[in-house]
């Protein structure tokens, strides 16, 4: 057993009541009388903001008189006629930059109707009733792929299922979630949530899934093609941004964040996980939070993010932000990595340079420090690999992401596209979600025509 | 500093606020409470003869709730005391003897025998209270054995009755009428003519409240049955606003002195009776939700009221809102207000806007030049006051007389003088008198 002061990487570092106590859900549920109160503080706005704040455009003002009038399910079915990850978005969503912010309340008081937590209310009422609300329309005879089961290709899929398509998930992982399943923090998504509403959707019926299928390995997107009368592509970004510094293969303990995280959420038992005693996370995104919150979690004493901006820059939050400095993590800003030190093949510290903005452009002020590091988290953000789409010819990227039209129409006849490999894309689960119902709508019409 | 102290037909009490007779006041343990409390007197549970009534042993109470659960409506199928009249008289003795500066009224209801009522004044004399209400008012329960509203629905009876007991005491009488009734002042009428001292106003509004949809059953549900019960709280202030002003409007008994009764729940509320004519109020749902302890509200509130405006005593702006009341066709035609939204107040939830559009005259924009924004349209506005009703935020919404230029609406000038519907053209009524 290791303990939160043992240098290196290390499992074991809490007791089994700090690790249950650490990756319990951040946000308890709303009880019942919690719901309804704050469900009263709705005042079911006209064309409402925090609605047109909402990539799904849920209707969150019907749904939340639906709550307050003790009529939970349909408040739940209104969620998910607009967002079938409507559980999941509300764990997950930056509800602080969306729907609450937009809230007329936020305007008049500074206190928002608590929108995601009411949304969570309804959909796991509705999930703890074991209902299906959509019924599949008659057999349409088509057939559509998806390539890719992340939030995109689940809601792709239930809302081409429902429409009377024979929908197939080609998955290249054993779990269908995507990140749902292998990116988000492990405390905003307790009790196997991802596995409950992958679940929950395919309970519609007319999906066929198979996972440890991907493009360019066992499944070709031409061949593809030809047996399907659709393909939607929402495959997200299986690369990483690298640092470019000296050791970074080389040195042991330093490792990417979204690696480190997926392994994480898959760990049946975290007090197995290892863990760095000086961890040092470098980025300013949520992968960046999500890691370094989740490393002192496991019992890192010591955990800096360093981003090379300030913090209005982050592209985490300031509501995340708030999180990871509550959690004891330490954010410094204005520094970017210089090199990997290390002794033994293990790496030992970070030496970073100072930046500041200087005529409206990031430079070096040439101060520099350095910070001890057994353990070093990559998040400097994530590539779209467009490996099996027969090349970037085929499908026309812009920004290295695949190019989409409003309806999420690739450049490719009979391709769709949606979620984060998408160029425009908000990395978001909510946007990948509005994507896959949109290209769903878009395949229905191109197939009834 | 105000001086709130209440002299009521003679009865001194040292603030206006007396608890209603209903189950606050039923027993020494909660009168006493109620004084220390600061409660200026109590009308007390009503009496009856003969063995006492029994009450359900199930739910009594009902209610409908606003947002955050807050009690808005009450309803009620409890009947008059169910504890020995001995018992009763000896406690109201007690506590009168102990509390002699607080006001204390017996609440009667016997059968419509002038025995019945001779021997329970007689017994009640004996407690040394200030006076009796006739409970004329109980809409459940004793009506069913024509008592309570059974006596007050009908002129006659209520005459009647209180002739006899004018006749049989020497204590003030106050006859406690039924809104359960199309014109509150027929029984007010036969009250005065009975030699009533006072009325009091008004009881419970015979009401269903809800139905439970599991059982089918109207609710609250006793053994699977539900009855209509007597509605009071919040909710029924307006009804019993207006009778009390149809009362003190009335030629026949404009001097006829009223205690209020109906949702009086804040100093305001007390201060709308009085301003309407009242010479007191009687509380009990508002005590039935929140207990002894807001009648410090009640007293601090009404005497800032008071000392801000200038007011010395209770008498000194009771009745002032009265003869501001008219009849629809005597209210100014030319008098015009437009819809104003203070745009720094505004929180832009367009409520305004979307009420106007439904439900109105389509006079409140939700956009200007593409942009979130809730302006009126003179034009269109005809100064209905919905906007500001619904609007969340305080003083956002106002209606600004208008006195200058022309209404866009209608092409007039607005500062036409006054004029009303008797004289419109378009009134036929007013052709037929020229």
């Amino acid at each position: 057993m290791g303990s939160i002061r043992a240098d290196g990487i290390q499992a074991g570092r809490l007791t089994p009541a700090d690790y249950e106590a650490n990756f319990s859900d951040i946000h308890a549920p709303l009880s019942k009388h919690e719901a309804i109160v704050e469900s009263e503080r709705c005042y079911f706005c006209h064309d409402a903001p925090c609605q047109t704040a909402c990539p799904t455009s849920i209707d969150i003002p019907l749904f939340i008189r639906e709550i307050a009038t003790g009529n939970d399910l349909g408040a739940a079915e209104t969620i998910l006629s607009a967002n079938i990850m409507g559980g999941m978005c509300a764990r997950v969503c930056p509800t602080e930059t969306l729907c609450e912010e937009a809230c007329v309340r936020e305007h008049a008081e500074g206190k928002p109707v608590k929108i995601g937590l009411l949304q969570r209310h309804a959909t796991d009422e509705l999930m703890a009733s074991g209902k299906q609300p959509f019924k599949r329309a008659p057999s349409t005879g088509k057939k559509v792929a998806v390539i890719g089961g992340g939030p995109a290709g689940l809601a792709c899929a239930h809302k081409l299922a429902e429409l009377g398509h024979a929908v197939t998930i080609f998955e290249s992982k054993d779990k269908l979630g995507g990140l749902n399943e292998y990116g988000i923090a492990a405390y905003k998504s307790t009790h196997d949530f991802a596995q409950r509403e992958v679940d929950f959707i395919l309970s519609i019926g007319g999906i066929e899934v198979k996972t440890k299928h991907a493009l360019g390995c066992n499944i070709d997107i031409g061949v593809l093609r030809k047996e399907f009368d659709a393909v939607f592509v929402g495959v997200g970004l299986s690369g990483v941004n690298k640092l470019g510094l000296e050791g970074e293969e080389s040195l042991s303990g330093v490792i990417d964040a979204v690696h480190y995280i997926a392994e994480l959420r898959q760990a049946k038992d975290l007090s197995k996980l290892p863990v760095g005693r000086n961890v040092v996370v470098i980025g300013g995104g949520m992968t960046a939070i999500d890691a370094a919150v989740q490393s002192k979690k496991l019992g890192a004493e010591n955990v800096t993010v360093v981003y090379r901006r300030g913090q209005p820059d982050m592209k985490a939050s300031a509501y995340e932000q708030e999180v990871a400095q509550t959690n004891g993590v330490t954010l410094k800003t204005f520094a970017q990595p210089a090199a990997l030190l290390g002794e033994g093949g293990k790496v030992s510290a970070v030496r970073f340079d100072e930046t500041d903005h200087v005529s409206g452009r990031l430079t070096t002020t040439g101060g520099h420090y350095t910070l001890p590091a057994d353990m070093v988290l990559t998040a400097i953000g994530q590539l779209f690999v467009p490996d099996g789409l027969g090349g970037a010819d085929a499908l026309a990227l812009e920004a290295g992401r695949i190019k989409v039209d409003a309806e999420r129409r690739t450049s490719v006849k009979g391709i769709w596209a949606g979620g984060d490999c998408v160029a425009d894309g908000q990395d978001l689960t909510v946007a990948a979600v509005e994507d896959g119902k949109q290209a769903a709508l878009s395949i229905h019409h191109a197939l009834n025509s | 500093m105000a001086d709130l102290r209440s002299n009521f037909l003679g009865i001194k009490s040292p603030n206006p606020f007396w608890l209603a007779s209903a189950p606050p006041t039923d027993r020494e343990t909660n009168v006493v409470r109620a004084f220390k409390a600061g409660w200026g007197g109590v009308v007390w549970k009503t009496l009856g003869d003969g063995d006492p009534i029994v009450n359900v042993s199930g739910p009594r109470y009902g209610a409908i709730h606003s947002s955050d659960r807050r009690l808005i409506g009450l309803n009620n199928v409890e009947l008059i005391t169910d504890r020995p009249l001995e018992i009763n008289l000896q406690e109201i003795k007690k506590v009168k003897r102990e509390w002699s500066d607080r006001a204390m009224i017996v609440s009667l209801m016997v059968p419509c025998e002038e025995k019945n009522w001779a021997d329970i004044l007689k017994r009640v004399e004996e407690t040394e209270c200030d006076g009796v209400e006739l409970n004329f008012g109980c809409p459940h329960g004793m009506s069913e054995r024509g008592m309570g509203a059974a006596v007050g629905q009908v002129p006659e009876y209520i005459e009647m009755v209180t002739r006899w007991c004018k006749k049989h005491t020497r204590m003030p009488v106050m006859v406690k009428l039924t809104p359960n009734i199309t014109d509150i002042r027929f029984p007010a009428r036969a009250a005065h003519n009975g030699g009533a001292d006072a009325v009091s106003l008004i009881n419970t509004i015979t009401s269903i409240m809800t139905v439970d949809l599991d059982q089918m059953s109207p609710w609250p549900v006793i053994d699977g049955h539900g009855t209509h019960g007597g509605y009071c709280g919040p909710a029924v202030k307006p009804i019993a606003l207006n009778m009390v002003s149809q009362i003190g409007r009335d030629p026949e008994t404009r001097n006829l002195p009223i205690s209020a009764i109906g949702g009086v729940t804040t100093w305001k509320d007390a201060a709308d009776f009085i301003a309407m004519g009242a010479g007191n109020v009687q509380v009990c749902t508002a005590v039935m939700t929140y207990g002894f302890k807001i009648v410090e509200e009640m007293i601090s509130g009404l005497s800032h009221f008071m000392d801000e405006k200038g007011y010395q005593t209770i008498d000194d702006f009771r009745g002032l809102a009265l003869p501001k009341f008219a009849e629809w066709q005597h209210l100014n035609l030319n008098y015009v207000v437009k819809a104003s939204i203070d745009q720094d107040l505004c929180i832009s939830c367009g409520r305004c806007h979307q009420v106007c559009e439904d439900t109105s005259h389509q006079a409140i924009t939700n956009q200007i030049d593409g942009k979130r924004k809730f302006v009126v349209k003179d034009e269109e506005c005809v100064g209905c006051n919905l906007c500001a009703i619904v609007c969340p935020i305080q003083d956002c919404i106002t209606m600004v007389h208008q006195t200058k230029g022309t209404d866009p609406r209608t092409g007039f000038a607005y500062d036409r003088p006054y004029a009303n519907w008797t004289t419109h053209p378009n009134n036929p009524g007013a052709h037929a008198a020229e």
